[in-house]
C-alpha cells in the first residue's frame, strides 16, 4: 500500500492507501475522489483524469509516454505539472505523492 | 413524424447490436447519435487500439469491431441520424415523444438509450467569458469559412483540425495559431506546412501559449495570451476557434426524469428498463448491481431490452423466441436463403 494524496479543486486533502500497480486514476475512482471523470477507463484517449502533480514530485515520476503529451493538449488548463492519472502506475518510489485534482476535467 | 416501434439513443457497439436485436425478432427501429459517424467511443476514441475480450472474436480494432457491426445489420436498412443529440423526451398516451436538437421527431413506445458516456461535444476554452462570444466569434466548429475572409482569426490547438484549418483560412485571412507546445500532432506533412506557412509570414505561430483572457464588447476584439514563462501577449482578432477534441457529457438525459448515479441509470436486469416505462438503458451508460461496463456486457443488455420492446410494440401479439440456425422467419428478414 502507498499513500497517496488527492488534493480536490475546493482544497480538500484527500490521503488514500493505494494498492501498488493501481493506477493514480484508479485509486481515486475506487474511492470516490470527485473531479477524476476517466470516461474512457484508462486507455488515455479521454484526457478526463488530468491531474496536477506537486512539485517536488513530477520529475520523479517515470515520464510520459508517447501519446499521452498529446491527450494533454485536449485537458482543461493543462499546465507544465499535467499528468494523466491513468499513466501514473502506484509502486513504493510514490509513497507520499500528492496530486491536485482540476476544477473541471474539460 | 417519425414513428417506430423503437428509437436508439446511440450508434456505438451495443445501439448498434441492440438494431440488430429488434429487427431480428421483427420490430422497427432508428438510430440517433451525435457523432457525424457511427461506431462511438469504438470509432472516436480508439478505432486503432486492439480489443481482446470480444466473444469469439480474438483480436479486432475499434473501428474493424465497428464495420463488423454495420455488416451484420446490413440486411435491415436501418434509418441512421447522424449529428444530432435527442434533446427532449416526453411521454404522450402509451407513447414517448422525442425531439432532436435539429428538430427531427420521434413517435415511439420504446426508447433504448446506448448512450456510453453521453454524447460528445467539443470541449471549450477554459477562460469562462467564452461563452458570450459563442457561435459568433467563438467557434468549435466550422460551418461556413467565407466569414472569415479578409479578418484575423485566432486557432487554438495542435491537432489536425486546428492545423488543417489554419493553412486553409492563411489564404484568405489573417491566422494567428496558439499551442501550448512546440509539438503538434497533427499530421506531419501538414506541421511541415505550417511551419513553412509560418516562415513566410502567412501564418503568426505563438507556441507554449494557451488562452487566459478574452475581451470585447459586443463583438470579440482581443485575446491576452500567456507563456509558460508568464510572457502575455495580447491578439487583436475578429474570431477565436478552438479546436481541442470532443469530451462526453450526459447532456439533456439527466432531465428525463430518470434515476441517475454517478452519470449512470439505474435498470432492472430484466428488460434494462429505467424508471420510466418504455425507456431502457443499456451499454456502458446504466448501472445494476454486478455491472460490468464491457461491449460484451452491452450486447447482452440490449438483447434483453429488445424483447422487452416488442411487448410495448406489439401488445396484441406474442413473442416467440427462435434461433436464427432454424427459424424460417428470420432468415427470410436477414435475406439468406433457408434450407
Amino acid at each position: 500500500m502507498t499513500k497517496i494524496t488527492y488534493i480536490t479543486h475546493d482544497n480538500k486533502n484527500h490521503t488514500i492507501d493505494v494498492q501498488n500497480g493501481l493506477t493514480v486514476m484508479e485509486g481515486a475512482v475506487q474511492n470516490d475522489i470527485p473531479g477524476i471523470d476517466a470516461d474512457c477507463g484508462g486507455g488515455m484517449a479521454c484526457a478526463t483524469c488530468h491531474v496536477y502533480v506537486n512539485e517536488g514530485w513530477f520529475d520523479k515520476l517515470p515520464f510520459k509516454e508517447d501519446g499521452e503529451e498529446d491527450m494533454l493538449d485536449m485537458a482543461f488548463e493543462p499546465k507544465k505539472n499535467s499528468r494523466l492519472s491513468c499513466q501514473i502506475i502506484v509502486s513504493d518510489d510514490l509513497d507520499g505523492l500528492i496530486v491536485n485534482i482540476p476544477s473541471k476535467q474539460g | 413524424m417519425n414513428k417506430t416501434d423503437a428509437l436508439i439513443i446511440g450508434a456505438g457497439p451495443t445501439g448498434l447490436f441492440t438494431a440488430h436485436q429488434l429487427k431480428l425478432i421483427g420490430l422497427n427501429c432508428e438510430i440517433v447519435d451525435n457523432l457525424d459517424k457511427i461506431g462511438g467511443q469504438c470509432i472516436e476514441l480508439y478505432p486503432d487500439k486492439p480489443i481482446y475480450d470480444i466473444p469469439a472474436v480474438p483480436e479486432c480494432t475499434g473501428e474493424e469491431l465497428t464495420n463488423n457491426l454495420i455488416n451484420q445489420i446490413k440486411p435491415f436498412n436501418i434509418k441512421f441520424h447522424l449529428s444530432e443529440r435527442v434533446d427532449e423526451v416526453k411521454k404522450e398516451g402509451g407513447n414517448w415523444i422525442v425531439k432532436t436538437n435539429n428538430g427531427t421527431i420521434f413517435q415511439t413506445p420504446n426508447v433504448i438509450i446506448a448512450g456510453g458516456v453521453g454524447s460528445f461535444e467539443p470541449r471549450k476554452f477554459p477562460v469562462k467569458e467564452c461563452e458570450k462570444f459563442e457561435n459568433k466569434s467563438v467557434f468549435y466548429s466550422i460551418r461556413d469559412k467565407n466569414i472569415f475572409k479578409g479578418k484575423t482569426v485566432t486557432i487554438f490547438g495542435g491537432g489536425d483540425s486546428a492545423l488543417d484549418w489554419a493553412v486553409e483560412l492563411s489564404k484568405n485571412s489573417n491566422v494567428n495559431l496558439v499551442h501550448r507546445r512546440d509539438d503538434f500532432r497533427g499530421a506531419q506533412a501538414t506541421v511541415d506546412k505550417v511551419h513553412e506557412l509560418a516562415k513566410e509570414g502567412k501564418i503568426n505561430l505563438y507556441t507554449k501559449y494557451q488562452m487566459t483572457l478574452i475581451e470585447g464588447e459586443k463583438q470579440l476584439e482581443s485575446i491576452d495570451i500567456k507563456s509558460d514563462d508568464k510572457d502575455v501577449k495580447t491578439l487583436k482578432t475578429d474570431y477565436a476557434l478552438g479546436f481541442f477534441g470532443l469530451i462526453m457529457q450526459l447532456g439533456p438525459i439527466a432531465n428525463w426524469g430518470l434515476n441517475i448515479d454517478k452519470k449512470t441509470i439505474e435498470v432492472d436486469t430484466e428488460k434494462f428498463e429505467t424508471n420510466q416505462k418504455g425507456i431502457y438503458a443499456v451499454g456502458d451508460i446504466c448501472t445494476y448491481p454486478g455491472k460490468l461496463k464491457l461491449i460484451l456486457s452491452g450486447f447482452h443488455e440490449g438483447a434483453l431490452a429488445a424483447r422487452a420492446c416488442f411487448k410495448l410494440a406489439r401488445p396484441n401479439e406474442k413473442y416467440r423466441f427462435e434461433f436464427t440456425t432454424s427459424s424460417k422467419t428470420i432468415k427470410d428478414r436477414l435475406g439468406v436463403k433457408s434450407d
